[in-house]
């Protein structure tokens, strides 16, 4: 019983649409054999060191993981298990022993999978 | 609207009916009702029913019309026991057995008679007024509800194990003709949500490669769903998927008309699963 369309919005908010493409940060999950699986962290900019980010990673969520280099989508951080949900909060934390001022937006990432 | 209506005709969908409202949408609902519903069993049923709305078993259109009419019902004061006892077993003939009585109600309802006349001394609760001020909106001012979407029922996927390694997503075909959009398009997505990939078997389903349950499936459906069919503007589901010009795809709205583009879908970093030790041989 929610009255959806009487909310204020925008008629050209969203014309700018989805795509012209901004430059999200995307969170990935694999499934590996069983109940393994493998989260992917693809499109960090240049700003960041993903060895460092990696390293954190590792250390925050016990887990191993690596660093690929994509021909096509540059460095990717992989890391076993599913961390998504952490990655996420981890990349928008401001805090000073995560991202500290370089914290992401919520918006520009996008979890994916199930 | 029409469009909506062919949407949520049910009988001939296996069974369980979901609605793949966005859960944004879902919680507003809940929590619009929690606040209404002090002292009103009835209003908690329905939402109890929204809630596992995945899960609930048999008939869910009928299921939810049931509701709408009792909550009708208990505006007319006593009675509601006899029903009470019937709507267990024989919905249909229930809603039968009720529709004149709900008629009149409606009636007097709509016109401000009865206990409505304004110069009536019996109370009025703030659930019957809420009652009464969604029925007149309902019935005046469709499109304000929000009932368009509410309605938009697809059937939930149905998934099932194949060996160890595979799952088949076997209502696909139905599902995607429901939305009106292409199987490909829709199993684009999901592989590339899902970071698998997968084949068409003979009978229509799709085999993805790797364990998936119904509810994942499910929630990356919903994902689609909100991506690539309900309309921005209206939230109308009744929307097209086309090529247009300079190779970008618009959702096209056939209830209000606006139009968006709409991403590509794209399957992103994929890594190497399980493939290495043979690629190394
Ligand atoms: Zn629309």
């Amino acid at each position: 019983m929610s009255i959806e369309n009487l909310k204020v919005n925008d008629p050209f908010a969203d014309d700018v649409g989805d795509t012209q493409p901004k430059n999200y940060v995307h969170i990935r999950i694999q499934q590996r054999n069983g109940r393994k699986t493998l989260t992917t962290v693809q499109g960090l900019s240049k700003d960041f060191s993903p060895k460092a980010l990696l390293k954190a990673f590792k250390k925050e969520y016990a887990c191993n993981g690596t660093v690929i280099i994509d021909p096509d989508m540059g460095e990717v951080i992989q890391l076993q298990g599913d961390h998504r949900t952490k990655v996420m909060d981890f990349l928008t934390d401001k805090d000073k022993s995560k991202m500290g001022k370089y914290a992401l937006q919520k918006d520009h990432i996008k979890i994916h999978g199930f | 609207m029409a469009e909506t209506e062919e949407l949520v005709i049910l009988p001939s969908a296996p069974k369980k009916a979901v609605t793949f409202d966005d859960e944004e949408n879902v919680d507003a609902t809940n929590t619009q009702e929690a606040a209404a519903d002090e002292g009103d069993g009835l209003l908690d049923l329905k939402k109890k029913k929204k809630k596992s709305s995945a899960a609930v078993g048999s008939d869910g259109l009928l299921d939810l019309k049931k509701k709408k009419k009792k909550k009708v019902e208990a505006k007319a004061e006593d009675e509601s026991t006899e029903d009470k006892k019937a709507d267990g077993d024989a919905p249909s003939e229930e809603v039968a057995a009720t529709s004149s009585e709900v008629q009149f109600d409606a009636d007097e309802l709509a016109n401000g008679t009865g206990v409505w006349n304004s110069a009536a001394t019996s109370d009025l609760t703030y659930p019957l007024l809420l009652s009464r001020f969604f029925t007149l909106l309902k019935s005046q001012h469709p499109d304000l509800t929000g009932d368009g979407r509410r309605n938009y029922k697809i059937p939930p996927p149905q998934v099932m194990r194949e060996g160890n390694k595979k799952s088949i997503f076997a209502n696909i075909s139905d599902i995607c003709k429901r939305m009106k959009r292409s199987d490909e398009h829709v199993t684009a997505f999901l592989f590339a949500e899902l970071g698998t990939s997968g084949s068409v078997d003979g009978a229509k389903r799709l085999v993805i490669r790797g364990k998936f349950q119904q509810k994942q499936l499910e929630n990356v459906l919903r994902r689609y769903i909100l991506e690539y069919v309900t309309c921005r503007t209206c939230k109308s589901p009744d929307t097209d998927l086309k090529k247009g010009e300079n190779r970008l795809f618009f959702v096209t709205c056939n209830s209000c008309g606006s139009r968006r583009s709409v991403a590509a879908i794209k399957t992103g970093f994929q890594a190497t699963v399980g493939k290495r030790r043979r690629q190394k041989v």
